[in-house]
């Protein structure tokens, strides 16, 4: 491997509950939901009504301005119901599953050229896994992107640890490297602290070390290749890259996944086998209070007790709602119980200790004072308050020049986390980009 | 939380005793699931506990010149009681005018009542004379809070640094309370008003009357060391250097003020001074000026103001060492006001978003052209 990249900047939040690399469950799901809803750019048009029959990879949905992608069901089963919120809009198809599973047989010959490709990627459904940079919203067919990026690693708080969840799959992956390289040159970031991936073939392997951020693919990219106006780079998640090469390999979509149960607050962390789609419910338990969290818990959707596992989730964090009310919390000098990166308060001394995190702001609103703690926590050749600051604007051009292209609010979600000034920074940047994609459309 | 129905009108007010009392139950609604314990709340106070060797220090020091001035053989202990009931109605009042301005204007803009007045309050105490009369203080900090902060949006939002422009305003508005070789020691209270003194200027005042050779070194009042102790007369906050170092310590260890500002500030004092003792405007080592007046307390406490100062990194480097290189040249070539550190933050705090301007169309036109190569 030829090509090092060592981030220096970065936090990683010292959470407690990781989960320790054993399946401590499997899931068979009773009712298994396909969401629309995440699939950034995605206008969901229903393909099937309640009573129909499908089998695991049968098309529920399409997009209604591209109706070759398609969201897939990853069980055989009956449609049981379609769920709609507020003004009709669709939220969810609920598949209830048979007993024995069917597979749409997707053929298991490798595709011979990008055209086959991108057709297996939309017939499986996992066409939705493609995301396009800037914007971070679903990847369009007709495009040619300049690359596509991987990274194996995450290193998100409490991550799931694709070292072990994906070990198996090399074979998968190496065939889903060799299809996706027919689309574009593919580049994949692996950890530089050791990884087991680090044989993989036919794409551009990159060594990345450091904090979290450094395990995001939008930090690599931009360090790697930045994307410029005009340009577009896909990703994909290491755990569809995976499912990709399951369907070139055997046919079958297969979205099983070994999903993290972690967090302060889970009655047992450990990885439960589980689909997308799943009722969190069935695959922990969940106390009376508790926040669970799709994803990690900087950028994860917060599911709630009744909600379903994502088609990117492969985590589960769990945390106390920090409703209690501290006594002077501000004004102690020592909070042992609080974990701060500021050095005002004195977590430094203990560096290897993991903290009880709940979803307490420690604080109220206010404008920004402190945004040198930004700079320290973002990786990546930018001004983050001036990016911020032009979002608030809405000045498309000073966005374009401060970098609009490069981040998705993921890529500044430890921005959330550090400032003493309590602003939604994932919200002002998804706020930008929206206005980008309107403005630029 | 306070019950907003029950208490529609004062509700900023109540909510700022309440968020003061006990942490807010807010949960994060969107964004990170989970936040960092630090608040504006900790990082305010953690700046006031960095100016607390100052002011000690300066209570005593309050007592000490006067005892000096009269000759009167006062304990330790009574010179430091002098200085803090002398000190203690500055604070109160410069406190409860500003705090009642946050209050209410907090109120009018239905928002929390923000923290930053409780650094504000604390460091106008510190850099005004100890026997300016309070009804003086109270309109300098009306004018400053409203004029300054509030109109721009409240704190976060002022483009200049509140104390110094309460500062500049008594300067400006009464001269003869604010500047001249006697002001800066107390005399009213001890009711020796009549009596007459020897002389209790500062070292910068000695030195705009008889130049610095006056003030300094051996034929002069004040050495060194008694200027880095800071037995000197001066305002209460600025003369020990050693206090301000600590507090210095304090500021760059939590991260709270950039030690790129005190550094390059200190640099830049060192540099025009060194110019200005080869060009012949003075015979005064370049280090005095670092002990001198309020160099060290406006580099370290007020130019590292994080909302009025550059907020780029390369920024920051430039803006102290002009601060500190604009301080000196005042001193050393404006005849009429030798404590150039205050007039050198506050233009400097006008030119921050100039400096970083240029800094950031710098960097954008760097990765623009990066783009062109790639």
């Amino acid at each position: 491997m030829s090509n090092y990249l060592d981030l220096k900047k970065g936090l990683n939040i010292p959470l407690k509950g990781v989960a320790a690399p054993e399946v401590i469950k499997t899931v068979v799901p009773d009712i298994v939901a396909v969401k629309p809803t995440c699939f950034k750019g995605l206008v969901p048009r229903l393909l099937v009504k309640e009573g129909d029959a499908v089998k695991a990879g049968s098309p529920v949905m399409a997009d209604k301005q591209r109706p070759e992608i398609l969201l897939t069901s990853p069980v055989s089963g009956t449609v049981e119901q379609v769920v709609r919120g507020e003004k009709r809009k669709l939220l969810a198809v609920l598949v209830k599953a048979d007993a024995k599973q069917e597979y749409v047989d997707f053929g298991s010959n490798a595709p011979a050229d990008a055209a086959q490709v991108k057709e297996l990627l939309l017939n499986t459904g996992l066409w939705g896994s493609l995301i396009q940079r800037p914007y971070g919203i679903l990847a369009d067919p007709q495009a040619a992107p300049k690359a596509i990026f991987i990274s194996s690693f995450s290193t998100a708080p409490l991550a799931a640890d694709t070292d072990y969840t994906l070990v198996e799959s090399m074979k998968d992956i190496q065939a889903g490297v060799d299809a996706l390289g027919k689309i574009a040159p593919v580049h994949i970031s692996v950890c530089k602290a050791g990884s087991a991936f680090g044989g993989i073939k036919n794409a551009t392997l990159h060594a990345v070390g450091g904090p979290h951020p450094a395990g995001n693919v939008g930090v690599q990219i931009s360090h790697i290749a930045p994307i410029q106006k005009g340009e577009t780079v896909w990703t994909m998640s290491f755990l569809h890259l995976a499912a990709l090469g399951h369907v070139i390999n055997t046919g079958k979509l297969d979205l099983t996944r070994k999903v993290a149960v972690t967090g302060p607050a889970a009655a047992k962390t450990g990885y439960v086998t589980a689909l997308p789609g799943t009722p969190v419910k069935e695959i922990t338990d969940i106390k009376e209070g508790v926040r669970v969290v799709g994803g990690d818990a900087l950028t994860g959707e917060n599911l709630g007790a009744d909600g379903y596992l994502g088609f990117f989730e492969d985590q589960l964090t769990l945390m106390d709602e920090g409703y209690k009310r501290e006594w002077l919390g501000w004004a102690k000098p020592i909070r042992h119980k609080v974990f701060s990166s500021s050095w005002c308060y004195f977590s430094w001394l203990t560096p290897r200790k993991k903290y009880n995190m709940n979803t307490n702001l420690h604080g109220g609103p206010r404008a920004f004072v402190e945004t040198k703690c930004f700079e320290d926590v973002t990786p990546m050749d930018i001004f983050p308050i001036y990016l911020i600051k032009a979002c608030l604007a809405g000045d498309i051009e000073k966005m374009e020049k401060f970098g609009i292209y490069e981040v998705l609010p993921e890529d500044l979600a430890l921005c959330d986390f550090v400032d003493p000034s309590k602003n939604e920074i994932q919200a002002i940047i998804q706020q930008g980009i929206d206005l980008m994609i309107k403005e630029m459309a | 939380m306070a019950d907003e129905k029950k208490t529609p009108w004062w509700h900023s007010t109540v909510d700022a005793f309440d968020t003061f009392l006990r942490v807010p139950g807010t949960v994060s609604a969107k964004g990170a699931h989970v936040r960092d314990g630090i608040d504006l709340k900790r990082v305010m106070i953690t700046v006031v506990i960095a100016l607390v060797p100052a002011a000690l220090f300066g209570m005593f020091n309050v007592g000490l010149q006067t005892a000096l001035l009269y000759n009167l053989k006062w304990s330790f202990w009574n010179m430091f009681l002098y200085g803090l009931l002398r000190m203690l109605p500055l604070f109160v009042v410069s406190y409860a005018v500003g705090l009642a301005i946050e209050f209410a204007s907090a109120q009018i803009r239905g928002e929390e009542v923000n923290e930053g007045y409780l650094v504000t309050g604390f460091l106008i105490p510190l850099i005004v004379p100890v026997d300016v009369p309070l009804w003086m203080l109270a309109l300098a900090v009306a004018f400053s809070v409203i004029f300054v902060k509030e109109v721009f949006g409240g704190t976060g939002m002022n483009i200049w640094n509140p104390a110094l422009v309460a500062r500049a305003f008594l300067f400006f508005s009464y001269p003869s309370s604010m500047s001249g070789s006697s002001v800066w020691v107390s005399k009213t209270w001890a009711g020796l008003d009549g009596v007459d003194a020897i002389s209790a200027a500062t070292p910068l005042a000695i030195a705009h009357d008889g130049g610095f050779d006056a003030a300094t070194g051996a034929v002069g009042q004040y050495n060194f060391i008694d200027m880095f102790y800071g037995f000197i007369p001066g305002s209460t906050g600025e003369t020990s250097v050693i206090a301000i170092l600590i507090g210095a310590f304090i500021l760059v260890w939590t991260g709270v003020a950039s030690w790129k500002i005190m550094v390059s500030s200190i640099a830049g004092g060192l540099l025009v001074g060194w110019l200005g003792q080869m060009a012949g405007a003075t015979a005064v080592p370049c280090y005095y000026q670092l002990v001198m007046g309020g160099f060290l307390f406006g580099s370290v406490f007020m130019a590292t103001d994080p909302v009025t100062a550059a907020q780029t990194e390369t920024g920051k480097w430039i803006y102290g060492f002009l601060v500190g290189a604009l301080a000196v040249v005042v001193r050393l070539w404006n005849p009429g006001y030798m404590e150039g550190m205050m007039l050198a933050i506050l233009l400097m705090n006008t030119m921050a978003p100039l400096i970083d301007h240029c800094v950031v169309s710098a960097h954008t036109s760097r990765r623009a052209k990066k783009a062109l190569t790639a």
